[in-house]
């Protein structure tokens, strides 16, 4: 069981075990461990802990929170971890984290939102923090999980300059042949833009006036493409 | 046409260091450039069989669909290639498979598997996983990941608690937050994208992933040039020497010339321009 010791100036104040999946710090009473020192925001910082792993994330505090003088928003927790707020300190204790990597077979979760009480555990640990986990993902929002939203072409130079073209397809193809070649990619986490032929000159297509390389470049809202010498703004909702 | 002659694929699994059966599975179809690689899990048999049905039904179910399609056609409701959604429907149907038998069966209860497909058509390719099995891109010396593994370590990297180096060794890296099987419906990821010649595409368990890093897979493919079985069985034998914790599973394909469709979607007028 992971835990945090409290001191101040030195001395321990207070022990506090890492019970659940979100330990919240502060000056409030509220909160699950009380600091109450002025320097110490009302809602300083909280701690996530799942299954044998914390991490602590800042809140937005007036003078910040630190591990080993350095000023943090999001951190894994690291056995020995001396976590500073304000003037107090908190020393992250957890003999599991820096343990060996046991026969941890593959396991899964069920997906927040589902129905189905089916799950599969073998280690008894993860069968205690399962659903909690998944609606403590639920409630902050799951990441890319709808996928990218739809984005569309709009032409920016030429005697089609204005117009836009829906992107609708999963694998769009633009470009001159014989000139330069590129394609546009529909990805869980957005939009790519690659190179699919440089043209006789050898040159890629432009992102916001730079070349871009031969890997797969994340195209974000706003960008503006040019493709064998066509300029396109690329726009994401 | 056959594929065999312009894409070359070469598969391997190994049962690694530590385990004492192998429950994932390879299949592969070079004719049609098919690639499937499934990491089964649960308990008793339950992992050899997820991933057994799993590459089954979707070599069976692709191989022959595949042969009723005409290329260069969309999908109006989701903008996928005809081909794409072929992979996408066969593995709703693995999906389905797993599940009932391991409804049916006792000792299969609660089985399950990720999976990672690649087909291979008209110069491009489609890749379609459920899970932390993943599909790389090795192209002009440099290493991508073109999957995003569907895992708890990947919901915190991707929130900013972790990085990619630290999830790594974390102990909690062996949670997937989607399997083939485990319930009725699965929601499927599913990429397209150009393949061209030169490109290496290497599709590998947790078994690689998890004992060596990024960087040294890439060296590794480097090292290797276009011999992809010393691809293969060298990423294995890394991965054992770095500790061989898991089964390990990889399945390496290369173009080696263009393979356009008759009607390719790349020679018809551009989707974009005129």
């Amino acid at each position: 069981m992971a835990k945090l010791i409290l001191s101040f100036n030195g001395a321990v104040v207070g022990e506090h075990e890492l019970t659940k999946e979100t330990t919240t710090i502060g000056r409030k009473p509220t909160n699950d461990i009380q600091v109450d020192n002025l320097a110490v925001s009302g809602v300083h910082a909280k701690i996530l802990t799942i299954l044998n792993d914390s991490f602590i994330e800042d809140l937005g505090s007036t003078n910040g929170t630190y591990i080993g003088g350095e000023k943090i928003t999001k951190r894994a927790l690291n056995d020995g971890d001396v976590i500073t707020l304000g003037k107090h300190e908190l020393r992250y204790e957890n003999e599991a984290a820096s343990g060996e990597d046991g026969d941890f077979e593959k396991t899964m979760i069920l997906t927040p939102g589902s129905t189905d009480e089916k799950e599969v555990t073998v280690d008894k640990k993860v069968e205690a923090s399962i659903g909690k986990i998944a609606s403590d993902l639920a409630a902050a929002g799951a990441a890319g999980s709808d996928g990218p939203g739809s984005a569309r072409l709009t032409l920016l130079s030429g005697a089609n300059s204005g117009k836009s073209l829906e992107i609708t397809k999963v694998l769009t193809t633009l470009g001159k042949p014989g000139v330069q070649v590129a394609a546009i990619t529909r990805r869980p986490l957005g939009y790519f833009l690659i190179v699919v032929d440089t043209g006789p000159e050898g040159r890629r297509p432009l992102v916001n006036d730079k070349e871009i390389g031969s890997q797969a470049h994340p195209l974000m809202d706003s960008d503006i493409i040019d493709v064998a010498g066509v300029k396109m703004g690329f726009y994401q909702d | 046409m056959s594929l065999k002659n312009n894409i070359d694929i070469y598969g391997q699994t190994d049962v690694g260091s530590v385990r004492d059966h192998n429950e994932d599975a390879i299949t592969t179809n070079p004719d049609i450039g098919l690639c499937v690689l499934a990491d089964g899990m649960g308990g008793h048999k339950g992992g050899e069989m997820a991933s057994a049905i799993t590459i089954g039904t979707v070599f069976e179910r692709v191989t022959e669909d595949i042969q009723h399609i005409k290329n260069g056609q969309i999908d109006k409701d989701t903008g996928f290639t005809l081909e794409s959604k072929t992979v996408h429907d066969a593995v709703i149907l693995a999906n389905s498979n797993v599940y009932i038998s391991s409804s049916e069966n006792e000792k299969y209860r609660g089985m399950g598997t990720t999976v990672v497909v690649v087909l291979f058509y008209d110069n491009r390719f489609t890749v379609a996983h459920v899970g932390d099995s993943r599909l790389y891109r090795l192209r002009d010396g440099k290493l991508e990941a073109v999957t995003r593994d569907h895992s708890l370590m990947q919901e915190l990297i991707d929130r900013g608690f972790y990085t990619p180096e630290q999830a790594r060794t974390s102990m909690n890296k062996n949670l997937v937050t989607r399997a083939i099987g485990i319930e009725e419906m699965v929601q499927v990821d599913i990429t397209e994208d150009v393949a061209m010649v030169d490109d290496i595409y290497m599709m590998c368990s947790d078994g690689v992933t998890d004992m060596i890093d990024d960087e040294l897979i890439e060296a590794t493919m480097l090292n290797c040039g276009t011999d992809l079985e010393k691809m293969a069985s060298e990423l294995i034998r890394e991965a054992n020497d770095a500790g061989g914790k898991d089964n390990i599973s990889v399945i390496c394909a290369r173009p080696i010339k263009p393979f356009p469709a008759k009607n390719s979607l790349f020679s018809r007028f551009f989707d974009i321009f005129s």
